[in-house]
């Protein structure tokens, strides 16, 4: 799974430093991952002032306090201080959950000329069409629970391995989609924190929610759900 | 029996027209939180006292909010709060919120409570009923734009400076203690300075009378739309940290934001009129709670005898049986 992926690329690359920094296991710590597109490659979708932003600034900021919490947890740990333990939970939901879902969010897009918008095909595209009747109705479904959110969350679309079915979800703040069940696995999610759309669009979520779709990535979330219905 | 009251109001400023005829609300703030009792059994026995009657062709009355404006022009924070944040933030976000809100109360028993009443019947303790976010986020949006001024920041005085240092140890301290909150509420919400004077209502204990200092300034934060009417505290002071609210201005330099606001735009002159409100009000509602125990003291009957002892003792007897 991406986030999985991404922790152990980061600690092939950082895992040697870590060992020598602490004595018992080595504490994966985690980067910035890169874009696999410029800032503006999803103009006029998502402006390149929102990109840069989004990535350089939140999503780093949720790296960085992650990082400070897991370390902080860990210090907790081997001191067996079950208070702080606990206290730390919500940090790390909220600045884990949010290095989770920016992470999937950067492959759940991609330029139109590298295929961003096309429809999917293959199993996913299949399972679409049976789960939702058409795509066209999965996109308005998504779209308007999207719109719905009150503050701040994110709407996804996830296949259910234990129902064996594709399901639309919203969670709040930073919550992971694994929130919503443990058999839940994200294709698709789309931010829809006011920071994901505000300097280009204001407060007209829907319009963002009707344009991004321009430049959705459907072959990532159709290599996930192939994967993980296997 | 359930006591009604009905007063003006005064910690609300008014959203109503101009023209509007009675002003009274039909409820005082204190009306859900007597015991327990739940606050959906008061408001339909009220008699609805319309703030704002507007009657169209067939006669039917129907209470609608109007989107009040800031109490300054739009550009009047800048350079710290843009004059683009105000059009969009008052002219598009509270404005919708005030019209979703006018849309999910009409025809429906809502219409009749003041906004404060709506805000705690749909919060409903927690499990939030579908007008809570209009509604609240109205008055939120009232009460943040109040919460400003041009020109504002600097420190407070008098009274509230006095509490201020007794409850936070300096002002230094309260504005750390405030920015912080401000700066962790994760997600949207605000952070708030708020006036607490409850006390826990047990009913079978004997609840000393609260000195002074059972009442405090606190500092809280909430999540979306919650405000801190639904704790049953009064609210005094606000910043709102949803992302709209300075996106613009800051981007994602919340902690930026929150500074300016400390230094540049809180109007402690609002704050201080809305504490000595509170305290008002809090002093009443003890008067009033006073009021109630005494008279339930004088109709308990006394344990282990019968109703009509009581009476008994008003009716002349010489009917020996008796005086044992």
């Amino acid at each position: 799974m991406a986030v999985r992926s991404l922790a152990t690329r980061k600690t092939l690359t950082l895992g040697l430093n870590s060992t020598r920094l602490t004595q018992s296991r080595a504490l994966q710590t985690f980067s910035l991952p890169d874009l696999p597109y410029d800032y503006g490659a999803l103009e006029p979708a998502i402006s390149g002032e929102i990109m840069q932003l989004h990535h350089q600034k939140h999503h780093q900021t949720y790296i960085t306090n992650y990082n400070k919490a897991l370390e902080q947890l860990h210090e907790a740990i081997q001191k067996g201080d079950s208070s702080t333990v606990v206290k730390l939970q919500s940090a790390i939901k909220f600045n884990g959950g949010g290095h989770i879902n920016h992470s999937i969010f950067w492959n759940n897009l991609s330029p139109i000329r590298e295929g961003g918008g096309e429809p999917p095909k293959g199993s996913l595209g299949w399972a679409i069409d049976t789960n939702f009747g058409s795509l066209e109705t999965l996109i308005q479904k998504i779209s308007a629970e999207g719109a719905a959110v009150q503050g701040s969350g994110w709407v996804w679309l996830g296949l259910d391995k234990e129902l064996k079915k594709l399901v639309v979800e919203t969670t709040a703040n930073q919550d992971p989609l694994v929130t919503k069940g443990a058999h839940v696995v994200p294709l698709l999610g789309i931010d829809v924190w006011e920071h994901a759309y505000y300097l280009q669009y204001k407060n007209a979520r829907p319009d963002y929610l009707k344009n991004i779709w321009k430049v959705i990535n459907w072959n990532y979330a159709s290599g996930v759900y192939e994967k993980e219905s296997a | 029996m359930k006591r009604k009251k009905k007063k003006k109001n005064p910690r609300k400023p008014t959203r109503r027209m101009a023209a509007a005829t009675s002003m009274v609300t039909s409820s005082s703030f204190t009306f859900p939180f007597q015991g327990l009792r739940l606050p959906i059994l008061s408001y339909p026995c009220m008699k609805p006292e319309r703030r704002i009657m507007r009657k169209d062709a067939s006669n039917v009355i129907t209470a609608t909010y109007e989107l009040k404006p800031p109490p300054y022009p739009l550009n009047a924070l800048e350079p710290h709060m843009s004059r683009e944040t105000l059009e969009y933030h008052w002219g598009k976000h509270h404005r919708t919120y005030v019209e979703n809100l006018n849309k999910q109360i009409v025809g429906t028993d809502l219409e009749g409570p003041s906004l404060e009443d709506i805000i705690i019947v749909t919060y409903n303790r927690g499990d939030i009923l579908p007008a809570f976010n209009s509604a609240a986020q109205a008055w939120n949006h009232d009460f943040f734009w109040e919460s400003t001024r041009p020109g504002g920041g600097g420190k407070p005085s008098g009274d509230l400076l006095d509490l201020i240092k007794r409850d936070f140890g300096s002002f230094e301290r309260f504005t750390e203690e405030f920015q912080s909150a401000a700066a962790t509420q994760f997600g949207s919400g605000y952070a708030w300075l708020a006036y607490k004077a409850n006390r826990l209502g047990v009913e079978n204990a004997v609840n000393p009378w609260s000195s002074d200092n059972d009442k405090k300034l606190v500092i809280v934060k909430s999540p979306n739309a919650v405000n801190p009417l639904v704790w049953d505290y009064f609210p005094l002071l606000t910043i709102d940290v949803w992302e709209h609210a300075y996106y613009l201005d800051f981007q994602n330099r919340r902690a930026e934001y929150i500074s300016m606001f400390m230094e540049k735009l809180v109007s402690w002159e609002a704050v201080n009129a809305r504490l000595e409100k509170a305290k008002a009000e809090a002093a009443e509602r003890e008067m009033e709670e006073e009021r109630r125990k005494k008279e339930e003291e004088e109709w308990k009957p006394t344990d282990g005898d019968d109703d009509d002892e009581g009476l008994e003792m008003y009716v002349d007897s010489d009917d020996d049986s008796e005086a044992e």
